[in-house]
């Protein structure tokens, strides 16, 4: 190679490059390529693999050392599948906030200028984000929650305390908690979209998830009795439980009630990326 | 092309621009030119559509930006806030934008190899420097062929070698028959590239001329004259309409009379001239005159005004 700089070719604004329109699955497929090339896809997922995976071994196994020291009550209130899950409560949080920097980031870089310069049209960037978002949270989530739920039974059989898979309701209980992640994950993309600020975002979805629950606790209790299956958080959470408590939805009434707050943040965001100055 | 029709955007209180009328033409670079503020990156993004005019229309091609089916085809733009992904490599940032309008891989290498980033291709863009933010804002224009572009200073940040090649650029996409429409604060710059001006402040159209227009119409000519016998030349070209000043020991410049009066008067009294020239009014000059103007009339246009605010 010489040491002589080389020349560059001219910008060639034209050339063979064939450019067509827009149409919503080339958005999707412009969606999926903006998902995976930044880190903190990686990141949160792992992250929540890490939560489903590690807390639920780990809950197993507390449960499994300590099953002979227990006493009847508490032998009475576990369950192998409600300590098999126990980190989907962790994880819905990593899944939500990921959700959430998948469109807030792009405002608070700038990026929301390319991408609307792109697609100005602006609907089909949020349902791309959506269906490409949903797909991907879907499709971790779902092999994690299978694999915890074979470590962890196969732990808790040491005292055979354990659940099989043919156990009623047991896969409807695992499809329902992948789903309930896919469903969180929305929400956060819906409250990203609606508040275009990271921080605000990730505020209103832990309000929701983790503070709302415990302010609706405060009331009197026939007031709390009627609100409390209907809060996303214990809505959503029907699915994925074998053993309701009294007083919760059944599991796919519960699943709609959640996914129906997700559609909302979703349908408001809509109206007002549409509206509003970028 | 680009139409814009009595647009008028406010932010709040704050009018950012009033009342806007122009067209950009297709052939031409064409140059956007405006004081900081003055309303050219708000009159841009009305343009893509990415704010909304609270009056008037805009159109690129005929139509409103987001009619078309093929946005990027038509319009491409360099915005001057920096519009990527920190997180995200460059390759990755122009690939995303690609697949919304089908556009190969290869385009994007190519264009990634033409503005000179093929070194820093894979790595994050928050780590550019402003002149590579610069080069992949204007690849990010150029990914879709389009038949009008929008850069907004585009030479900020870049190095001599870099604005040589985007004045090269600017004017190569106008001579393939596209709408070029650039906007700077810095005059000199457009004297470079642009053969048609629109210029604004505070939102207003000043001016929708040709280049040597706006120099010509704007500035006072003045001829710069040296000469040994400077007194006597003085008193001779001495009129009503007519001032003189001394710019330098045994320099004056005159102004009222050309270059041909005043040589003819010096011929005829046989006096000696070392140099007789006209003098332009830098680009610089006529703008400043033309934005004073219209700061002066904005003053009377609206007595409440507080000072300060008319100084921005």
């Amino acid at each position: 190679m010489s040491a002589v700089a080389v020349e560059r070719p001219p910008v060639e604004a034209g050339g063979a490059a064939p450019v067509g329109p827009v149409t919503q699955r080339r958005v999707a497929l412009s969606e999926w390529t903006k998902l995976r090339s930044v880190r903190s896809t990686r990141w949160s997922l792992f992250v929540m693999l890490l939560l489903i995976i590690g807390f639920g071994i780990l809950a197993c196994v507390v449960f499994e050392s300590r099953w002979p020291h227990l006493g009847a009550d508490e032998r009475h209130h576990f369950h192998p599948l409600r300590a098999n899950l126990a980190g989907v409560n962790f994880a819905q949080l990593a899944i939500g906030v990921l959700g959430v920097l998948a469109i807030t980031a792009e405002y608070s870089t700038g990026m929301i200028r390319a991408t609307f310069s792109a697609v100005p049209k602006r609907l089909p960037v949020l349902w791309g984000k959506a269906v490409v978002f949903g797909a991907v949270a879907f499709a971790v989530s779902l092999p994690a929650v299978f694999i915890v739920f074979f470590i962890g039974q196969a732990i808790l059989s040491g005292q055979h305390i354990n659940i099989g898979i043919s156990h009623p309701g047991v896969v409807r209980a695992l499809f329902g908690a992948a789903l309930y992640l896919t469903v969180m994950g929305l929400f956060g993309l819906g409250l990203g979209a609606i508040l275009r600020s990271t921080a605000g975002g990730i505020a209103a979805l832990a309000g929701i998830v983790f503070v709302l629950p415990p302010i609706v606790g405060l009331l009197p209790s026939s007031v709390t009795n009627s609100i409390d299956p209907y809060l996303p958080s214990n809505a959503g959470g029907a699915i994925w439980t074998i053993n309701p408590d009294s007083g919760t939805l059944a599991p796919w009434a519960g699943l709609a009630v959640f996914a129906a707050y997700a559609a909302v943040a979703l349908a408001i965001a809509a109206v007002l990326l549409k509206r509003r100055d970028t | 092309m680009i139409e814009v029709t009595n647009v008028t955007k406010r932010y709040g209180e704050k009018v950012a621009v009033s009342d806007l009328t122009f067209e950009v033409r297709p052939g031409i670079v064409t140059g956007f030119l405006g004081p900081n503020g003055s309303g050219k990156s708000t009159t841009m993004r009305l343009i893509l559509g990415l704010d909304a005019p609270n009056a008037g229309r805009t159109l690129v091609n005929g139509k409103p930006y987001r009619d078309h089916d093929s946005p990027l085809h038509e319009a491409g733009a360099l915005l001057e806030a920096r519009s990527v992904h920190t997180g995200r490599s460059a390759r990755n940032h122009l690939l995303a934008l690609a697949q919304t309008h089908g556009i190969g891989r290869r385009r994007v290498d190519e264009l990634i190899e033409s503005v000179g980033l093929r070194e820093v291709a894979g790595k994050r863009a928050g780590g550019f420097s402003l002149g590579m933010g610069q080069r992949l804002g204007i690849a990010s224009a150029l990914l879709g062929d389009p038949r009008t572009v929008m850069f907004d200073e585009p030479v900020n940040g870049l190095d001599p070698e870099g604005i040589q090649w985007v004045r090269k650029l600017l004017q190569r996409l106008a001579s393939e028959g596209r709408t070029v429409f650039v906007s700077s604060h810095l005059m000199s710059e457009m004297a470079l590239t642009a053969e048609h001006l629109i210029v604004i402040g505070r939102g207003k159209l000043i001016a929708d001329m040709g280049v040597e227009e706006f120099v010509a119409s704007a500035s006072k000519h003045s001829v710069r004259v040296r000469s040994p016998q400077l007194e006597r030349l003085v008193e001779l070209v001495a009129g009503p309409e007519v001032s003189v000043s001394a710019v330098a020991p045994s320099v004056v410049e005159v102004r009222g009379l050309s270059s041909e009066q005043v040589g003819t008067i010096a011929a005829e009294h046989g006096i000696v001239l070392y140099e007789l020239s006209t003098q332009q009014a830098s680009l610089e000059e006529a703008f400043m005159e033309l934005t004073r103007d219209s700061l002066e009339f904005h003053v009377e246009d609206r007595p409440k005004a507080e000072p300060n605010e008319v100084l921005t």
